[in-house]
């Protein structure tokens, strides 16, 4: 059998990493826990500026660190919310097709993200998908560090867990088929023998391109799904 | 005595000047050589807009369309897609001018549940400009996107079956078609092959309905396909068709057009070289040298850039069965030149489009459909080449797809090819998976790709011609390894590919050139 992995933001909803995050940070129970936070957030902004160009995991430590003093209970409360209200919503229009095509195909799915795993099984399960690999945070005495547990699930170590993953499920990595918006995902895309770039930023598009990937615009309103809406 | 269409070359005669892919390229054929031209354009009807409403007035074996209607009915329009003709025809093509009548005929019976839904059965979605130029701005901007869209051959929830065959096949439709109280199917017949109960029962049904002829066995067994007296794949198409006719209620409107495909201004490309006046020699050198400096994507733009002035020459209407009697044989008065005898040596110049590349480059798999499929099947009676003869292409088969509606053709070419070239072998062992690809699947609904069993079907399309042929040597190839994944031999030209059809020995053959486009079929007798 089969898999497909799925990358998560930018591939099946238009959020990044940040807007989650953002209302996380701007729900913590009282306004001026909020406050702090976000304000904590901010101060970090330009250095997560930069590491969003030259490191994808350090980006994620330095987010995922807004986090630190936020309840277990806290988390699990608000995950079905972000899923609610930022997630879902920003669901793209052939998102659920395409899983579901997948799932017609006998394929495991698997969302494979940098986003917090609390909320992404939300998704998970809206999708019918079988498996998540997301990022932990760190918990002690039930409240977060703001550290990421490790292997912090971005870049190359993405691709590193789709293979073990495969390997473990016993999937023919050649069989498999991955599919990520991003260029920061090539390593992911390159282990798979059916990689596709889904609503590919410009420089994924060009490689898409030379190397005769697929190429899949899930944001497109063609005129079937703008029927289907009306 | 041979037809005016047919000239026998002489040792005084001038090279031939053909289509190589965008390119003009000048061959030199031997002495006795007997090149088929295209017949002279049939002359258009002189008043369109009134054939329409005749033949809607006056149908076969129908009621009139008028007779039909009753206020607040549901009637949904098909309509035939972009793959026809070729190029794209000037505006207004005559989808526009059928469905602007008959639009103004359900709104004066009061019908206002009107969709209009091309039928692209598994090619690629037209896009929204492509659609806007086959219907026109008035009716684009009055039922675009809801009431003017692409069937979806992958969606599921809008899909239903509708019956079956005595062989058990299952037909699938579109559900908005199948629930309609009426079906108006509005069609461009280009080639023979096209219209006729193939109209609905392929354009707006599904993959798994479409296999049950859509296959290797099929296309081996028409003799040819462009004959559908003697096509298989007429004949279990009709199978299919009769099932949706019985089932539903359907009003068919067919039309052809001629051989117009160039502006008069460019007339020279389909005449005889011997023939040509100083002037049309000075164009046609100029041609050839223009197309031979400027760099590929621009050649290509420039023939993209010309909207055929087809002329239309027939309009019918009515029950399915005799309307598509009526356009074949209007289809074979334009086309069909008579010939004697087979050949042993066919050459046919492979021009830039085909119907599956319109706006796209034409990929190595395209090309080989041209040869083997769609100029081989350009018979009647008898196959121009003779069993076990020799096909000789022009083309460069250049490795290389459109990203955008060919993505699984590149799959297809660089996965599957290298693996088998045997029909049967690929559609037992991989069509189905294939076909249920996701990506493609989602590159098919929501991108403009074709679907990904199109490619198989491609391949089966040149089935017949595979199984003829002796040898296919393809003449200016850019590569070597293209071809020979695809079976065929390469040459650099054509005195060197003639000799590798005789096998180094120095026999006489009797050769034939197609001189196509436009479009000519053999009579052979």
């Amino acid at each position: 059998m089969a898999a497909s992995y799925f990358d998560v933001d930018g591939t099946l909803v238009s959020t990044n990493l940040v807007q989650p995050t953002l209302y996380y940070l701007a729900n913590l129970g009282t306004p001026l826990k909020s406050l702090k936070s976000l304000g904590g957030a901010f101060l970090k902004a330009p250095a997560m500026a930069l590491a969003e160009v030259r490191d994808r995991r350090l980006f994620n430590e330095l987010l995922y660190s807004a986090y630190a003093g936020v309840s277990e209970d806290r988390l699990e409360v608000l995950s079905r919310e972000v899923y609610e209200n930022v997630l879902r919503p920003a669901l793209y229009p052939f998102a659920q097709d395409l899983v579901h095509q997948a799932k017609r195909a006998g394929h495991e799915v698997v969302l494979l993200s940098g986003a917090l795993e609390v909320v992404v099984r939300h998704l998970a399960q809206a999708l019918g998908a079988d498996h998540v690999i997301a990022n932990r945070l760190e918990l002690k005495d039930r409240v977060a560090t703001g550290k990421i547990l490790r292997p912090v699930v971005a870049g190359p170590t993405k691709a590193r867990l789709l293979a073990e993953h495969a390997r473990t499920g016993g999937h023919d990595l050649a069989e498999c088929y991955a599919y990520s918006d991003s260029y920061s995902d090539v390593p992911m895309l390159s282990v798979v023998g059916h990689p596709a770039a889904v609503n590919p930023d410009k420089k994924l598009a060009l490689l898409a391109e030379a190397y005769s990937w697929p190429t899949l615009q899930l944001s497109a309103a063609t005129e079937a799904r703008s029927r289907a809406v009306f | 005595m041979d037809h005016p269409s047919v000239v026998t070359l002489d040792k005084d005669s001038a090279p031939r000047t053909v289509f190589s892919g965008d390119r003009l390229v000048d061959i030199d054929l031997p002495a006795g050589t007997r090149v088929i031209y295209p017949k002279p354009a049939l002359k258009p009807l002189p008043d369109v807009d009134a054939a329409i409403r005749y033949a809607i007035n006056h149908p076969e074996g129908s009621a009139p369309l008028y007779a039909k209607l009753r206020p607040g009915m549901k009637v949904t329009i098909a309509i035939d897609d972009i793959s026809l003709p070729l190029p794209p025809m000037k505006r207004p093509d005559v989808r526009e001018r059928v469905l602007t009548i008959v639009l103004a005929l359900l709104a004066d019976h009061g019908v206002d549940d009107v969709h209009l839904i091309v039928a692209t059965g598994l090619h690629r979605r037209m896009k929204p400009h492509e659609i806007r130029h086959m219907v026109g701005d008035k009716i684009y901007d009055a039922y675009a996107p809801h009431r003017l869209y692409n069937h979806d051959a992958e969606d599921k929830q809008n899909l239903v079956v509708i019956g079956e065959t005595e062989s058990g096949e299952v037909i699938e439709l579109n559900r908005r078609a199948a629930e309609s109280d009426l079906l108006i199917y509005c069609n461009l017949n280009f080639v023979p092959m096209n219209g006729g109960y193939k109209s609905v029962a392929v354009g707006l049904t599904s993959y798994r309905s479409m296999r049950y002829h859509h296959n290797p066995q099929t296309i081996r067994a028409s003799d040819s396909y462009m004959d559908p007296r003697k096509s298989r794949l007429a004949h279990d198409i009709a199978r299919s068709g009769k099932v949706v006719h019985e089932a539903l209620d359907i009003f068919n409107i067919e039309t052809t057009v001629n051989n117009q495909m160039f502006d008069p201004s460019l007339s020279f490309l389909c005449k005889n070289e011997d023939e040509l006046s100083s002037r049309e020699k000075a164009l046609l050198r100029a041609t050839v040298a223009a197309t031979a400096r400027l760099p590929q994507p621009l050649r290509h733009t420039v023939f993209d850039k010309f909207p055929a002035p087809y002329g239309v020459t027939g309009v019918w209407a009515g029950e399915v069965g005799a309307v598509h009697e009526k356009v074949i044989e209007r289809s074979f008065e334009q086309y069909m030149v008579p010939f004697d005898g087979q050949v042993d040596v066919l050459v046919c110049p492979i021009p830039f489009i085909s119907p599956y590349n319109v706006h796209a480059f034409l990929n190595p798999l395209l090309v080989s459909v041209m040869a083997q499929g769609y100029l081989f099947n350009m018979y009647r009676n008898k196959p121009l080449l003779k069993q076990g003869g020799t096909l000789i292409i022009t083309h460069p088969m250049t490795d290389k797809f459109d990203h955008e509606q060919h993505a699984p053709y590149i799959d297809f070419v660089h996965r599957i090819l290298p693996e088998t070239r045997d029909a049967m072998r690929m559609m037992h062992h991989y069509e189905e998976k294939f076909a249920s690809d996701p990506a493609f699947i989602q590159m098919f609904r929501s991108g403009y790709a074709y679907h990904p069993s199109h490619p198989f079907f491609m391949w089966y399309w040149g089935e017949n011609g595979r199984q003829h042929a002796g040898k296919v040597i393809v003449v200016g190839a850019d590569n070597e390894y293209i071809p020979k994944l695809f079976g065929y031999e390469t040459a650099p030209n054509m005195d060197e590919a003639l000799y590798q059809a005789r096998g180094g020995q120095t026999k006489s053959q009797e050769i034939a050139c197609l001189h196509v486009p436009p479009i000519v079929m053999a009579d052979v007798r």
